[in-house]
């Protein structure tokens, strides 16, 4: 069944993604009490990105229809809450813009209710409101929501435990390695210092960079606030071999 | 170069409002010909079934081809026409199933051959990063020896935990467990 492998056209050098030593939390946060039976203990196996790291999944507009990407549009009539605007650039560490990329977004509702049968908070469900949304970004790599604010919730971690608003979001970059999944904050959230997840981070800097910022330009007179947020995902580094300019 | 990454956060309990998709664990239609089906369960470090999962995998083609313009033997000529992801959220019972065809085998920088192998992702509440590991298949016992990934997995019994074992009953048929601790840890990467 095994086909034989064709061989590369010249010299054979991959992007080399380099790794983001520092930035994602560590898997086990004992703070974080979920991670104790989930993080493994064994060290992770250092490879080096090889063909199936460097591609990906290249998802877009087949996925997508116009409307998903606003939230306060998917029922009859509008959700409650305060309606916003999200919206930012996916770009990666190179400054490279990520053209033509998957965005999948979920969040609770204004009242802090995910629709979801496990979360049984007592705040009300809205009815028109579901909380997923997906877009992809244009050639510039860029991305916009409308959505309502998500609001803050109890959960059971320790005593008096409250999640900061945020809002899920999930990227695939164009390769294996820029996969990525995160949490959106909102900036001054008084709930920051308490929050196991958000700290879990180490470094307070790349902490800051999960925090949208309020937008005054951005926002729709009479209609909705705006916070913008950029998202960077790994690049490919120094350039190994030869140029890729135009090889897109 | 890491300056300005944005950090990772975890799915949290709620991901099956979002990320799930009808066709997700279908890489290919149930009933394609040469289709084969990956299934097991996703098990914390108890042993108790993680219900609010979700797996993720990536692969080439049966020829061993990726329609992605970073490959530099090029996409093939016209596309594959071959979706290569797979997503499935794990049940109350921690499983999941996957539906695809059979990648080939790829040519490696180093020059050694990668044995056909899915990339997999795992996500959850509990993993404030997803954790990546391999699915090789346990009928290819030459290839997996010649693999350069495998190869840098120290002892046999941790190597076993990245190769899913054909059902001898239901041809086509594989079992692949991940064990994100315990006993029967799943090797993971760092790639």
């Amino acid at each position: 069944m095994t086909t034989h492998p064709p061989s590369p056209p010249t010299a054979f050098r991959l992007p080399s993604y380099p790794r983001a030593e520092g930035v994602h939390p560590p898997l086990d946060s004992p703070g974080y009490r979920s991670t104790r039976l989930r993080a493994p203990h064994q060290p992770l196996v250092l490879i080096q990105p090889r063909l199936t790291e460097i591609t990906g999944p290249l998802l877009g507009a087949g996925r997508v229809a116009p409307a998903d990407a606003d939230l306060t549009t998917q029922h009859a009539g509008e959700p409650l809450g305060e309606r916003i605007i999200v919206t930012g650039r996916v770009l990666d560490s190179d400054g490279r813009p990520v053209p033509d990329t998957l965005l999948e977004i979920w969040q609770a509702n204004a009242a802090g209710r995910y629709h979801h049968a496990v979360d049984q908070h007592p705040a009300p469900i809205d009815p028109n409101f579901t909380g997923v949304g997906r877009c992809v970004t244009d050639a510039e790599g860029r991305y916009r929501f409308v959505t309502i604010k998500p609001g803050a919730y109890p959960w059971g971690n320790h005593p008096n435990a409250w999640r900061p608003a945020h809002i899920h979001f999930s990227m695939f970059g164009r390769a294996f390695t820029q996969r990525l999944v995160t949490q959106m904050y909102f900036p001054e959230d008084p709930l920051f210092a308490y929050d196991p997840i958000y700290n879990s981070i180490p470094d307070p800097k790349a902490r800051e960079r999960l925090i949208s910022r309020f937008s005054m330009d951005l926002t729709e007179p009479d209609w909705a606030l705006a916070y913008e947020w950029d998202i960077v995902l790994r690049g490919t580094g120094p350039t190994p071999f030869e140029p890729q300019d135009g090889a897109r | 170069m890491t300056g300005g990454l944005t950090p990772s956060q975890t799915v949290g309990p709620f991901l099956a409002i979002g990320l799930p998709w009808p066709d997700g664990p279908f890489v290919v239609d149930e009933g394609t010909p040469g289709a084969i089906t990956i299934t097991g369960r996703l098990f914390d470090g108890a042993g108790d079934p993680v219900p609010d999962g979700l797996i993720e995998t990536w692969q080439a083609d049966p020829a061993g081809r990726f329609d992605h313009p970073d490959d530099p033997r090029g996409a093939p000529a016209g596309g594959t026409g071959f979706r290569g992801f797979g997503r499935c959220p794990t049940g109350p019972d921690g499983s999941y199933r996957i539906v695809t065809l059979r990648p080939g085998a790829l040519p490696s920088p180093d020059g050694t051959t990668e044995a056909p192998h899915l990339d997999v992702s795992v996500f959850a509440r509990g993993l404030l990063d997803r954790v990546v590991t391999r699915i090789y298949f346990g009928d290819e016992a030459a290839a997996n020896a010649a693999d350069p990934v495998l190869a840098s997995i120290a002892g046999e019994r941790r190597r076993a935990t990245v190769i899913a074992a054909p059902d001898p009953a239901a041809g086509g048929s594989f079992r692949f467990d991940i064990h994100l601790q315990g006993d029967h840890e799943t090797v993971f990467f760092d790639v």
